[in-house]
């Protein structure tokens, strides 16, 4: 399992606002143990998949130079349940950006519908955290993470 | 914009409950911001980013939380601040009640400064 809990960006606007889409599907293992008789995509996962939609639009905003991780779930609250055939969509936007910190405010949709709200806080580790020493090269935004924006920013060639 | 301080402690007390998922009657103007309502330093930073909408004021990096003083060996020594820096804190804290500090500057008990009160008096100081 790799991950990875969204399949596509199908909205891309620099520095301000991100979309994308995530398929449920009966494949995946976690939704047989989540529950055995029932399964459910957890909220968990479309927390991670909002926190991945909106972290690259942070990252992306200065240029993948910050190494952005999660800080602080402000806020998360889903009216609804999502199983095997939804599509989940995140709608992510920035809020408040500075060298150190960024805020988004998100809506996630299920089928196009409204599901819910998931608001974020995110750390660029090297700006902070002083005196611990990160690796120089960006571990956060690698490979997978990159290749999802590649149809709408210019990134350099892995 | 003018406002009274009551006006002020029932916007700060919204906002700290909105920030730190605290209840309405936990927030007295006495309460300890980290020891009694929980917050961690990400929590601070929330707070000022909601803080500047609720209010509409910038609030620049330090003001609020002086961050510059404990990194200085001039101001910190064996772990409590040195006369200049204490002199400096006050200098940068005007919002923060700093009888009881003064008496043992150590550094660990900074984070006791930060009050609900300490964040209305400087919130009062930048609307009026």
């Amino acid at each position: 399992m790799r991950w990875i809990w969204i399949d596509r960006f199908v909205e891309f606007s620099p520095g301000e606002r991100a979309v994308a889409i995530k398929n449920v599907s009966l494949a995946e293992e976690h939704v047989h143990d989540h529950w055995p008789a029932f399964p459910v995509h957890p909220a968990t996962l479309m927390i991670e998949g909002m926190a991945q939609t909106a972290g690259i639009l942070v990252g992306q905003a200065r240029n993948f130079e910050e190494k952005v991780i999660l800080a602080k779930i402000k806020n998360a609250r889903f009216d609804d349940l999502v199983t095997p055939g939804d599509q989940v969509t995140f709608q992510a936007e920035i809020e408040t950006i500075t060298p150190e910190f960024a805020s988004t405010k998100g809506t996630v949709l299920r089928n196009g519908e409204p599901l819910g709200q998931v608001d974020l806080m995110f750390s660029h580790i090297d700006q902070n955290l002083s005196g611990v020493e990160f690796p120089k090269e960006n571990f956060v935004f690698t490979g997978q993470f990159m290749r999802l924006i590649a149809p709408f920013v210019e990134t350099s060639d892995d | 914009m003018p406002m009274t301080e009551e006006e002020v402690f029932e916007k700060v007390k919204d906002t700290l409950i909105e920030a730190l998922g605290v209840d309405d009657d936990e927030v007295t103007p006495e309460a300890k911001i980290s020891a009694d309502l929980g917050a961690e330093s990400i929590d601070y930073l929330d707070i000022t980013f909601r803080l500047e909408k609720a209010f509409d004021i910038k609030i620049p990096r330090g003001e609020l939380m002086p961050d510059n003083l404990l990194n200085n060996p001039e101001y910190v020594q064996d772990g409590k601040l040195t006369g200049p820096g204490l002199e400096q804190f006050k200098q940068q804290m005007p919002h923060a009640d700093l009888t009881e500090f003064e008496q043992d500057p150590s550094v660990d008990k900074i984070m006791d400064l930060f009050k609900v009160q300490t964040i209305v008096n400087y919130v009062m100081s930048k609307v009026n």
